[in-house]
């Protein structure tokens, strides 16, 4: 089944069959992983450009091992090491990349937009792997394939999102995703921490983590970003901690069956517990496992040829 | 392109025979299920894999080991394919390291599959020793290679395919073998 989208932008408009297509994909790569030899050779002569102009660590190299595990060229490009900082636009960079023969781009910039300008200036498939704070679709696909291996099914799900929504590119990307899955989705943060507006999304907003907690299959913790408290946004993080944090008290209030998850990377004892994050109700290792089924799926998904 | 005839050429008294053939051909040439390993390819090749296992039991009462192969990652076509092929389920949930590995599919056709196949087989271990058994060998072969077991040959015309039906299969209800005969541009 060919996907509809020919760019992976974000999940907002991506319809329910793409990413049922996307995921069903993605279990089947998944099984690579635990062969003895994890390389195929489905994309030899694809050549894949990670075009880094963000810090990042699980992304990128999620990313570039799920492109050599498909047998790509890879290239990797990060902003330090490179003529950005001579002052070379993006639009020029990209440019002269594309006239080296690159046949798809996996981008991250803390510019919102930026795969779709890359989308308009070459003629590349574009994958976005975080633009500001607008989305980061893999992470949320990644995300669904977790909760949906873990509990068999879509339905029924209900999903806590907790923390700095304002700020967070995953929220955004998950609740559009889990949306048009059926699942139902809620956020929980202080009121510093949530959009104005919220109107445009389906979703619950609660201030009080306690009362809730336990209605939710899935608690999906963000990463506060200390730069929030001189900010002005919370008062401190040790207050943060008392009153969004998942601490082991906390967790003693969730539904038995439910689990966490996090999109890593963790501050320990400020949004997770020490010993939450490693409790067995913790899915943030497996994510991270298939979050390399998913990007293989993504690449290989959007590498075919477009023409019908 | 349509189909100008579909005429059915196996019955499904025919596809059992054919395979029962086949499954005692592998015992003969292996001295027996010990080592053993089958492996179905996707679709089709998956049932005839667990039937040919089933028979195995029947006669030598024991199970043999049962893999199924997915082989599109291992497509040589996927550059010049309109259609982007979907990604299958693949399990091997043995060793195949020293086993006789029997690949199974339903139709041989170029080759290209079982050449695909290969590769595939080769990431998940060194079998002992590799055959190719196929219920329709219907000739046109692009690459050197040569069945060891074979229901039955058919000698078709480009124009013409083979489809075979497995009842297993929700779309095809039933066992048969059909031979198709296509007007037109003929490519598939």
């Amino acid at each position: 089944m060919p996907l509809e989208i020919t760019h992976l932008f974000g999940l907002k408009g991506v319809s329910r069959e793409d990413i049922d297509t996307i995921l069903d994909t993605a279990v089947s790569f998944r099984e690579v992983l635990d062969r003895p030899i994890r390389i195929v050779p489905t994309l030899k002569g694809v050549a894949v450009l990670n075009l880094f102009y963000e810090d990042s660590t699980r992304t990128r190299i999620s990313f570039e091992l799920a492109e050599r595990r498909l047998s790509a060229e890879v290239v990797s490009f990060s902003k330090s090491s490179s003529s950005v900082s001579k002052g070379e636009s993006l639009r020029d960079t990209v440019r002269n990349i594309e006239a080296m023969k690159i046949d798809l781009i996996v981008v991250r910039h803390r510019s919102p937009g930026t795969p779709r300008f890359l989308a308009a200036h070459t003629g590349c498939r574009i994958i976005n792997a975080g633009d500001g704070e607008h989305e980061h679709p893999t992470q949320a696909l990644l995300d669904m394939m977790t909760m949906r291996r873990h509990f068999g099914t879509f339905e029924g799900l209900r999903v806590l999102i907790v923390g700095d929504i304002l700020h967070s590119r995953v929220a955004r990307s998950e609740i559009w995703g889990l949306t048009t899955m059926g699942v139902r989705v809620d956020v929980c943060g202080p009121s510093t921490l949530m959009p104005l507006d919220m109107r445009g999304f389906d979703v619950t907003v609660h201030h009080d983590f306690d009362r809730v907690i336990a209605e939710y299959d899935v608690i999906y913790m963000l990463r506060i970003q200390k730069e929030r408290q001189p900010a002005g946004l919370i008062p401190s993080a040790r207050e943060y901690t008392a009153m969004y944090g998942l601490t082991k008290d906390r967790v003693k209030r969730m539904s038995p069956e439910a689990v966490i998850m996090h999109p890593g990377p963790i501050n320990r004892g400020i949004e997770l517990d020490y010993e939450v994050a490693d409790s067995d109700r913790s899915l943030i290792l497996e994510q991270v496992t298939n979050g390399e089924a998913v990007r293989m799926a993504v690449l290989y998904l959007l590498s075919g040829r477009s023409e019908q | 392109m349509t189909i100008q005839s579909e005429i059915r050429i196996i019955d499904a008294v025919g596809i059992n025979r054919l395979l029962l053939k086949i499954t005692h051909e592998i015992l003969a040439r292996n001295n027996g299920p010990a080592n053993l390993s089958i492996i179905g390819l996707q679709t089709r090749g998956v049932y005839i894999a667990q039937r040919i296992a089933r028979f195995i039991g029947d006669i030598e009462g024991v199970s043999v080991p049962i893999g199924i192969l997915d082989i599109t990652m291992y497509r040589d076509d996927f550059r010049v394919a309109m259609k982007q092929p979907e990604v299958r389920i693949t399990s091997i949930p043995f060793d195949v390291d020293c086993t006789n590995a029997v690949l199974v599919d339903d139709v041989l056709y170029t080759g290209r599959t079982v050449r695909a196949a290969l590769d595939a087989i080769m990431d998940f271990g060194r079998p002992r020793l590799v055959q190719l058994a196929v219920l329709i060998d219907r000739g046109h072969r692009e690459l050197p290679l040569c069945p060891d077991f074979v229901g039955e040959t058919i000698k078709t015309q480009f124009n013409q395919e083979i489809r075979v039906r497995m009842k297993e299969i929700a779309e095809d209800g039933i066992d048969e073998v059909t031979l198709v005969t296509l007007t037109g541009g003929g490519d598939d």
